[in-house]
């Protein structure tokens, strides 16, 4: 039996934020459930919801689906935004790894020392700006169409945006080298799914502050030193 | 025209491994190009082979393909190893997933500096036999099947066999309360594409020595 999707989390973006913009993206509504305590988490764990102790976990479709990628893949697929064929999915599993890698450098900065924070930001923007966004403008150069992959929206696209400004909260002029990338940001912005996403009041979560950082520690008892990676 | 995929990596397992398994599996010959100085991956880099700069690529059907998990599932659903429909498909995905979760524990392990290497040895042991393998166990179990998905042969049966031959390197008697496990293991090790995988001779790579480690560090680093 379809209900809404309902996602399982603590109140902020972590690893469930990329399927909350995949899903807002597809016009897709979800209820949240948010992990505040030791007790919930444990309650969860002790139903047998969560197959590898782990949050993120989504219901949907009838299944407790956990392992963030395995949940976008399906909601990806679901929804058309995975290609239409094959080689489209590729080209789409590759970008979406890319800012996947990317993302993974600004996960934990939350966690990490005012100290590590500052060597952090300069490894993120450096990533950004002479591994990642390079590939994605030269794509969007090469081909010359409005979205990534295939002439046509995909995750992809959702996945960029989300990673272009959770780059840009770390140094707001990093896409200052990159115009095609400039372009995609605010054509993908004005989609209206995303555009509603954008707007306050939406299901997206602000940057992680102290607070969050105190849940997520207290709830998974996570309180060794986060290094950088 | 497509020839062999062809892999670029250092002849070692690293995030290349898991593709020649299912490569080996789905009974497809493959070819492999071995870095073995940073010069090698310098010449990659500057020739606009590797989309982010880094291996794993593998060159297959027109394409270079970067990103493990990208090329695995192009490989898996190519070959038909990736179950029937979207709801096979998402099994199969939190299944590998957990296994990858688990297999990059394992892989890190050479790489742990001498005075962390016991605590991360135990945690290897904690992980492997308190929450991935418990599940699989569990799986095996409820439905009584011979595969972990929609009763065939997936990459997610290639993958948990493979991860459980490493924790074995680790752990020799590490499936020892996991009966379902052990005759999983039995099973998946039987079929032709997988026996032939195993032998002495095939591409599969030995486990990376201590002693090797330098040697790799300094093409990546």
């Amino acid at each position: 039996m379809a209900g809404k999707p309902k996602l399982y989390y603590f109140d902020g973006r972590g690893k469930m934020e990329s399927v909350r913009w995949l899903l807002a993206a597809a016009g897709v509504e979800f209820e949240e459930e948010f992990l505040e305590t030791r007790e919930q988490y444990e309650k969860l764990l002790q139903g047998g919801s969560l197959l590898f102790q782990q949050v993120p976990m989504v219901e949907i479709d009838g299944m407790k689906m956990v392992q963030t990628r395995a949940i976008l893949s399906y909601i990806a697929a679901k929804y058309n935004l995975y290609g239409k064929d094959l080689k489209e999915r590729a080209l789409i599993d590759m970008y979406v790894g890319g800012t996947d890698d990317l993302m993974g450098f600004i996960i934990m900065f939350p966690f990490l020392s005012a100290e590590d924070k500052e060597k952090q930001r300069a490894v993120i923007v450096q990533k950004a700006t002479s591994r990642y966004f390079p590939a994605y403008e030269k794509v969007l150069k090469d081909h010359g169409q409005d979205f990534l992959v295939g002439n046509n929206f995909s995750w992809a696209d959702v996945h960029l945006l989300e990673a272009i400004l959770m780059v840009e909260e770390k140094k707001s002029d990093v896409l200052s080298g990159f115009p095609q990338l400039q372009a995609f940001k605010a054509r993908i912005s004005s989609i209206p799914a995303i555009k509603k996403f954008l707007e306050p009041g939406s299901q997206r979560k602000p940057v992680p502050d102290d607070k969050y950082v105190e849940t997520v520690r207290r709830v998974l008892r996570m309180y060794y030193d986060v290094k950088a990676n | 025209m497509s020839g062999k995929p062809k892999l670029h990596y250092f002849n070692g397992r690293g995030r290349m491994e898991s593709i020649r398994w299912l490569l080996a599996a789905a009974g497809v010959e493959f070819e492999e190009c071995f870095l073995e100085t940073k010069d090698d991956l310098t010449k990659l880099q500057k020739g606009g082979s590797l989309l982010f700069q880094q291996v794993p690529m593998v060159e297959i059907d027109g394409m270079k393909m970067v990103q493990s998990r990208a090329i695995g599932n192009y490989i898996a659903a190519k070959y038909n190893l990736y179950g029937k429909d979207l709801k096979e498909r998402a099994l199969i995905d939190m299944y590998v997933e957990g296994i990858t979760d688990l297999n990059e524990l394992l892989m890190s392990h050479t790489f742990q500096p001498a005075d962390k290497k016991e605590q991360h040895f135990a945690t290897i042991v904690d992980k492997a036999t308190n929450r991935y393998f418990p599940v699989y166990e569990k799986v095996l179990k409820d439905h009584g099947q011979d595969f972990l998905v929609g009763s065939r042969l997936s990459r997610a049966d290639v993958q948990l066999l493979e991860t459980i031959l490493m924790a074995e390197e680790c752990k020799p008697d590490i499936l020892a309360k996991f009966p379902l496990l052990q005759s999983f293991k039995a099973r998946i090790s039987n079929i032709p594409t997988i026996k032939k995988f195993l032998q002495p001779g095939s591409q599969r790579k030995p486990p990376l020595q201590e002693k090797d480690v330098p040697k790799v560090m300094k093409i990546f680093h």
